[in-house]
């Protein structure tokens, strides 16, 4: 068997998360780790450190220890200002020889997917994917994921026998953050780390960027189907109105009536809102996926044998241009007669 | 300019929802699922044979896996690829990301002077979305991944790939050779050229290479090359859900609703 760079003998009981950097702060996957790797190294006896690259992001680096890192590897350098999976795939691998960590942990998002799937091979070790469970057997010092296969419908363990450090990625959204209760401080190592300008073999050339969109982070969201004919923007009225957002299946988002940032399922997000409102969705596998994890289900759909019904918690047969622009109206009223005169 | 060679990357899966586990064995059970090429590729081949529509040059598969694949992939001679490689030896079997993305790597040596290799976004069986980058370091080459759209300058060998990103898009450039990895649904796969169709049967397009055909090292295939492994297995548990029926007038419901909600939110 082909050997990792370094073995289990040689690891450090360290877990490593990499930190993705959103604005001025850590996006939520990145808290989302650090608390299940805060929870998982305590537990064992292990410490806790953040990987963070970029440039101008120093200050995040205090939010790492507000969720739990005991220290933060910061690579601070202009060069690192864009993601480009060349030079983050460069430095993330001369940190890890150093320092060793026995897991390394990223987001299964676009960038981390990208540095992990590369990270793996240059460093010869085992890659899980989109983990939607992790432990750690102590007595082994083993990592055993818990993946999810055929749109969802299988549940897989994965553990790594001898290769180090053990490589995984979680979508946003499976684990909840969870902030230290008492102020925390940790350590931050600034490593030089040279990046020749040659090894960055992609270049951004355009990039229009407006506000994101991340329906991970909603706790309520109307999601619509094909049979909203387009109208998202009744359903934005009524995700406003419960202070939520408003996703969609596919087949809308591939008529370009809503962005594809917004489509809920297997090729789309996973999300585990405490409510979702499904409007006009027949309920395909692909789609359900999207939102099995959530605490309620609600679902509007004018055929009463729409699949849909079984993965419901409240099921409703008819029309959602009839019953949606009344239960917005009906909240609407139910709001001002609520408000204090 | 010499013309590209695109070489696309393709999967045989089972169709997702007929897949259970046989809890005798603690195996995957596919005896019941039909099986089809991995929906995802499709876009993928679409996109190489669109590139090669306004540049020429030429457009191969390669795939990795048991020789009931090939009867699936000989749809892709039909849409107007040249030529099928199966990598296909039971050595090859059990094989990770790991393992998977270096035999493809020694494939695609093998084949030669490939100049872009396209994935799919990912499987579904596996769906780990891993083999592109991967497959990308092993060779070496730049990647780009989720691509909806490729614009080719042969003349300077460079690739604009362009992708959405969250809150936007942006368009990526890399030079040749590179490994790009195309987003689901985002074009419409062609149907079979009728002028091609017979191309489908024909014996001597496709090409069969086991383990000692291509320059691989034994222990990093299969089974044996793979780090992660496999040790449990279950069908998700899906929640019980309760499935209470709001009844009556549009008027009883919406007030149904609306004190539901004031409850649940
Ligand atoms: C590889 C692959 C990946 C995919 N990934 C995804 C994914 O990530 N997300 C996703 O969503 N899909 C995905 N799909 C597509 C998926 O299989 C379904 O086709 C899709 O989810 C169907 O969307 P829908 O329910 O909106 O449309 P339909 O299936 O057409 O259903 C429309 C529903 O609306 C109801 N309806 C019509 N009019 C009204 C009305 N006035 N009031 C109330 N109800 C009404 C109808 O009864 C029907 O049930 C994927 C497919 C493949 C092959
Ligand atoms: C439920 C389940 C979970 C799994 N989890 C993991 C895991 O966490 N880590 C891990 O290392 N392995 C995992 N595997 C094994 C993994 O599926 C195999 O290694 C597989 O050969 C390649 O990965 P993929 O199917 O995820 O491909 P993806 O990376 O999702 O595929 C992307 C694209 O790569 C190309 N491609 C992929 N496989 C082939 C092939 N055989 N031939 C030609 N082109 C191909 C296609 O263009 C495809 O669209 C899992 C398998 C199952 C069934």
């Amino acid at each position: 068997m082909v050997a990792s760079l370094y073995s289990k003998e040689s690891e450090k009981k360290d877990i490593c998360i990499f930190l993705e950097h959103r604005g001025a702060g850590l996006a939520p996957v990145s808290l989302e780790l650090l608390s299940k790797g805060r929870e998982l190294a305590s537990h064992a006896g292990w410490t806790l450190t953040g990987l963070l690259l970029g440039y101008q992001v120093a200050g995040a680096a205090s939010e790492a220890f507000d969720y739990g890192a005991d220290r933060v590897i910061l690579i601070d350098n202009p060069k690192l200002e864009l993601f480009t999976v060349d030079a983050y795939t460069h430095v993330a691998y001369q940190i890890i020889d150093v320092y060793r960590p026995g897991i390394f942990l990223l987001g299964a998002t676009m960038d981390g997917r990208d540095l992990a799937g590369r990270l793996a091979v240059r460093l010869r070790t085992g890659l899980n994917a989109d983990c939607t469970g992790l432990q750690l057997d102590v007595e082994e010092g083993r990592l055993v994921c818990e993946v999810s296969g055929f749109g969802g419908g299988i549940l897989a363990l994965i553990e790594m026998e001898k290769h180090r450090p053990q490589m995984a990625t979680v979508r946003p959204g499976v684990f909840l953050p969870s902030k230290m209760s008492a102020v925390k401080s940790g350590q931050l190592i600034r490593p030089e780390i040279e990046i020749p300008d040659e090894i960055i073999r992609t270049r951004v050339v355009e990039r229009v960027i407006g506000e994101g969109v991340d329906l991970t982070q909603a706790p309520v969201l109307v999601a619509g189907g094909r049979g909203v004919e387009g109208n998202f923007e009744m359903l934005n009225d009524l995700a406003q109105l419960l202070d939520g957002d408003y996703g969609a299946t596919r087949p809308p988002v591939d008529d370009g009536f809503v962005e594809r940032e917004r489509q809920i399922g297997q090729t789309g997000v996973v999300c585990r809102p405490n409510l979702v409102i499904v409007c006009g969705i027949s309920g395909a596998f692909h789609f359900v996926v999207g939102i099995q994890e959530a605490e309620t289900i609600i679902a509007i759909n004018s055929d009463r044998d729409a699949p849909i019904f079984e993965y419901a918690d409240y099921c409703i047969v008819g029309d959602v241009h009839e019953i949606i622009p009344l239960l917005i109206k009906a909240l609407r009223e139910d709001r001002v007669a609520e408000r204090p005169a | 300019m010499p013309d590209i060679r695109i070489v696309v990357c393709m999967k045989v899966t089972p169709k997702p929802e007929e897949v259970g586990v046989d809890y005798s064995t603690n195996l995957l059970d596919r005896a019941n699922a039909r099986s089809e090429i991995n929906p995802p590729d499709m876009n993928a081949l679409e996109l190489a044979l669109s590139l090669k529509d306004i540049h020429g040059g030429r457009v191969d598969i390669l795939s990795m896996g048991p020789p009931f694949f090939e009867p699936f992939l000989r749809v892709g001679l039909a849409m107007g690829a040249e030529r099928i490689f199966l990598l296909s030896d039971p050595a090859f079997g059990g094989a990770d990301t790991l393992a998977t993305t270096y035999t493809l790597a020694r494939g695609i040596d093998h084949i030669g002077g490939v100049d872009l290799v396209l994935c799919g976004e990912e499987s579904s069986d596996g769906a780990t979305g891993q083999v592109p980058p991967g497959l990308a370091e092993w060779l070496s080459w730049n990647q780009i991944t989720l691509v909806d759209r490729i614009v080719l300058d042969k003349d300077k060998h460079l690739i604009n790939g362009r992708r959405e990103v969250p809150g936007g898009v942006e368009v990526l450039q890399t030079s040749l050779p590179a490994v790009v990895s195309v987003k689901t649904a985002s074009n419409e796969p062609r149907f079979m050229n009728y002028r091609i169709k017979e191309r489908v049967f024909s014996e001597d397009l496709v090409t069969i290479w086991g383990e000692s055909d291509i320059e691989v090292e034994k222990t990093m295939i299969g089974l044996t090359g793979s780090p992660t492994m496999v040790s449990g297995l279950a069908q998700a548990p899906s929640r019980e859900r309760r499935q209470e029926y709001l009844t009556g007038t549009v008027e009883q419901i919406t007030q149904g609703l609306v004190a539901l909600l004031n409850e649940l939110v």
